[in-house]
């Protein structure tokens, strides 16, 4: 790859040798881990044919907790993605508002849920709401509080997009609409935001793998989602915890992994189109900071050192 | 698209709200009838109420069958409803449920919102071990042991009481202390005596585990039941008396509990509360 | 609102959290470095092993992570780091929380990296510095410059996720406090906003202070 020699030169015969040895004994270290691990599981009794073979022999094992868990955990991030997408654009727009007391009003808003940790919200919800509501159906209850924990901070950060994004537009789009007689309101809604909601298609979807990790925090309000379903509860049916966690995990990793993936590509589709569109003003959408997540980033390809020129894959 | 599943869910809810609102004028009239009737259980205890696909065993699941057959409903009537800790009481004084048989202490704070048939069952805090380990006793002999109990429970809160400076790790789940008690890495996990069993009883534990049998607490199960309904009370507490005089009590606690050789401790069988 | 000041060690618990924060902020931070540059270095294998480490540690809920640190490598694999049940779940706490947001940091200094035009690592190379050399002296000390935001919100992340650990800390620290609380009073309006605020006076200030930072110590180009 041309990008890659940017960081350091070809290697020469000697390097390239230096280099093979380390691959061997980094493959050495990763059999050796393997072969440790795969033999102290072995003493722990955790590999015993008892503890693995209902993923084959029962059908209960998928139908009755990880398919339910896996669907829990997707309506879950589903219903509070959306909802956390209106909260988000409400105080988004908000905090653009040409009003300062609304602008300081969603400000407070937006800021505070931003620092609350989800877990101590899915908590208060649940025990302090939800759990005692006489109208709210006792199914309900988990999955209301999981999802308003949720709404609330991915939607706060989904607002400071929303913000950024109009702030990343270049100024002759407002100046433009303002210059034809739209309200700064109507400037708002008709110019600014269309642009700034296509940009942040790739870290919206990248907000979704925070969305989705974090349904597993709902553990702490008893929801039936996938860790709860096919951790805890299969754990408990089949007396293998240990198992039970270890597939839950390989789920979580492929369907996340896959997720990022589909959020790198969107976002390459999308920086080569409006390369092309708009050329040298390319404007880059700051990353958005998420949940667990902390970071939704989008590349996962290896490339070192890109100049803003170059493709990005 | 997004928008039909949202209305998917509220339809969903309010269907479910017409139909608790159903449920709950069968209470009204004392559960009889030959329609059905709601019982909150655990989902996820093994040997006390335990759903495994379509199936629910445990000794709580027994007992509420047993009862609800008395109160004239049959066992395919019954629609089991998940009854964890937290939300026991919403379910009772909301009409969600008719009845709660889930290792459902009975207690003077309890009793301010919901009524108790029973108990049914004495259980107390006591200590599951490796059935080859002889040297825990009791929680005197916990000394320099290593002892796993669930985040902020009272049994975990109980035991820093009694064994201070105890070495205790603290799990999301008994479950997740069960599996590390198994392995070796822990020497005890401490609850209610009961649920300790039912974790001994699973046949992939048989002969691994077994219950000290020095309980250190008492905790009564009764049957809840909505505040007040004394004739609904009176229905439940007279099953209780029938099953545990016709040996039915017993037999129920020996094929859920039984397979630890655990023995239930003193005061078993209970003489159920008078319902006032 | 006092009494649970008075009966519980909330304070202590935020001194907690407070400690998980500070030290795996140094762990992901050091560890995160690492695995970055294995992600741009000349070693093909370095290169799989950093994005491997990523793709898993990121897209692995915590909750897992704290568990397995408990159950699966002190107990199975016999990794402890003291024989004291509640010392050891504290270090494994550590290491876990470092272990997790590695893998944002390291996303976090690859984009810094990225914000470097590449005449500065040619410019490097030309004049003879190894790929060692050249992210020491030249790469890393501007990339850090211009990921201060992306670092800023993986710390900020990292402080709310400490409550995570409450999985295997127990009571220790806050959000296991908090459920301690609830479970023995109840749930209360104002125990929440204790809680909460105990959390926005910990982000808040250092948001304030990235972005400022973020603006002040951003290479000019």
């Amino acid at each position: 790859m041309s990008t890659e020699s940017v960081l350091f030169d070809a290697p020469g015969p000697r390097a390239r040798l230096r280099h093979n040895i380390l691959t061997g004994v980094g493959l050495v270290l990763v059999a050796l881990t393997a072969w440790v691990v795969y033999g102290r599981m072995k003493e722990a009794n955790q590999l015993e044919g008892y503890l693995w073979s209902p993923y084959v022999t029962e059908a209960d094992v998928w139908t009755a907790y990880i398919l339910p868990g896996l669907w829990a955990t997707i309506k879950a991030a589903l219903v509070s993605m959306v909802l956390a997408g209106v909260y988000g654009l409400a105080f988004g727009m908000g905090r653009l508002s040409h009003l300062a007391w609304v602008r300081w009003a969603s400000g407070a808003v937006v800021e505070f849920f931003r620092a609350v940790p989800v877990l101590l919200m899915m908590v208060f919800f649940f025990f302090g709401f939800f759990a005692t509501a006489s109208w709210l159906p006792s199914d309900y209850a988990p999955l209301a509080a999981v999802v308003v924990g949720l709404t609330l901070y991915n939607g706060s950060v989904i607002a400071e997009l929303v913000r950024s994004g109009v702030h990343s537009l270049p100024k002759g789009q407002s100046e433009a609409g303002l210059s034809i007689g739209l309200s700064p309101g109507q400037t708002l809604r008709i110019v600014q935001l269309p642009q700034a909601l296509r940009a942040m298609l790739p870290a919206l979807i990248g907000q979704l793998v925070v969305v989705l990790k974090d349904t597993a925090l709902g553990t702490v309000v008893l929801y039936p989602e996938l860790l709860t379903q096919g951790g805890k509860t299969l754990g408990s049916a089949y007396a293998n915890t240990v198992p039970a966690y270890l597939v839950v995990a390989v789920i979580y990793i492929v369907i996340n992994y896959s997720l990022t993936k589909v959020a790198g590509y969107v976002e390459g589709r999308m920086k080569r189109r409006r390369r092309a569109v708009v050329g040298a003003t390319t404007t880059t959408m700051p990353s958005a900071a998420g949940g667990t997540g902390a970071v939704a980033s989008s590349s996962v390809a290896g490339n070192p050192v890109q100049t803003p020129a170059e493709p990005v894959e | 698209m997004k928008s039909t599943r949202i209305g998917l869910v509220a339809t969903a809810a309010a269907l479910a709200l017409t139909a608790s609102a159903c449920g709950s004028d069968d209470s009204g009239d004392g559960g009889s009838g030959g329609d059905g009737i709601k019982i909150g259980i655990k989902f996820d205890q093994p040997g006390l109420g335990l759903k495994q696909g379509n199936d629910y065993t445990g000794m709580d699941v027994d007992v509420a069958t047993y009862v609800a057959g008395e109160l004239g409903h049959d066992e395919s009537d019954i629609e089991w409803v998940q009854a964890p800790s937290s939300q026991r009481e919403t379910l009772i004084s909301t009409g969600q449920v008719d009845l709660v048989v889930a290792t459902y202490s009975i207690t003077d704070e309890r009793k301010e919102s919901v009524s108790f048939a029973g108990p049914y069952f004495v259980a107390g805090q006591d200590l599951l071990v490796r059935s080859d380990d002889d040297s825990i006793t009791g929680p005197d002999s916990l000394e320099g042991k290593k002892l796993c109990s669930v985040t902020g429970s009272t049994s975990a809160q109980n035991v820093s009481e009694e064994v201070p400076g105890v070495n205790l790790q603290e799990f999301g789940t008994y479950s997740e202390c069960v599996a590390a008690l198994v392995s070796g890495a822990i020497d005890a996990l401490t609850t209610d005596d009961t649920i300790l069993a039912g974790y001994a009883a699973q046949d992939q534990y048989e002969g691994k585990l077994k219950v000290v049998g020095a309980p250190f607490s008492e905790e009564r199960y009764g049957i809840g039941l909505k505040k007040g309904d004394t004739e609904l009370c009176q229905q439940v507490t007279d099953a209780i008396t029938k099953m545990i005089d016709d040996g039915d009590w017993q037999t129920i606690v020996d094929d859920n509990l039984g397979p630890a050789g655990y023995e239930p401790p003193a005061g078993n069988p209970p003489t159920p509360d008078a319902c006032s | 609102m006092v009494d649970i000041l008075r009966n519980y060690d909330v304070i202590g618990a935020f001194w907690v959290t407070i400690q998980l924060s500070a030290l795996s902020a140094v762990g992901a931070l050091v560890l995160g470095t690492v695995v970055a540059v294995f992600r741009v270095s000349p070693v093909g294998v370095l290169r799989l092993l950093g994005s491997l480490y990523v793709n898993i540690v990121r897209n692995t809920p915590l909750t897992l992570l704290m568990v397995f640190s408990i159950l699966g490598l002190t107990y199975i694999l016999h990794l402890p780091f003291s024989e004291s049940a509640s010392r050891n779940a504290y270090w494994w706490a550590v290491v876990m929380l470092s272990v997790y947001h590695a893998a944002f940091v390291c996303e976090a200094v690859r984009s810094g990296v990225n914000t470097i035009p590449a005449g500065q690592a040619e410019a490097a190379r030309s004049i003879g510095l190894t790929f060692g050399q050249s992210m020491r002296e030249v790469l890393l000390p501007q990339a850090f410059r211009g990921a201060i935001a992306p670092l800023g919100s993986t710390l900020i992340a990292l402080i709310k996720n400490t409550t995570v650990a409450a999985v295997i800390l127990g009571t220790a620290e806050s959000a296991g406090t908090l459920a301690e609380v609830t479970e023995n009073e109840g749930a209360s309006l104002p125990t929440f906003l204790l809680f909460a605020l105990g959390f926005v006076i910990l982000t808040l200030p250092l948001g304030i202070a990235i972005t400022h930072y973020s603006r002040r110590l951003a290479v000019q180009r």
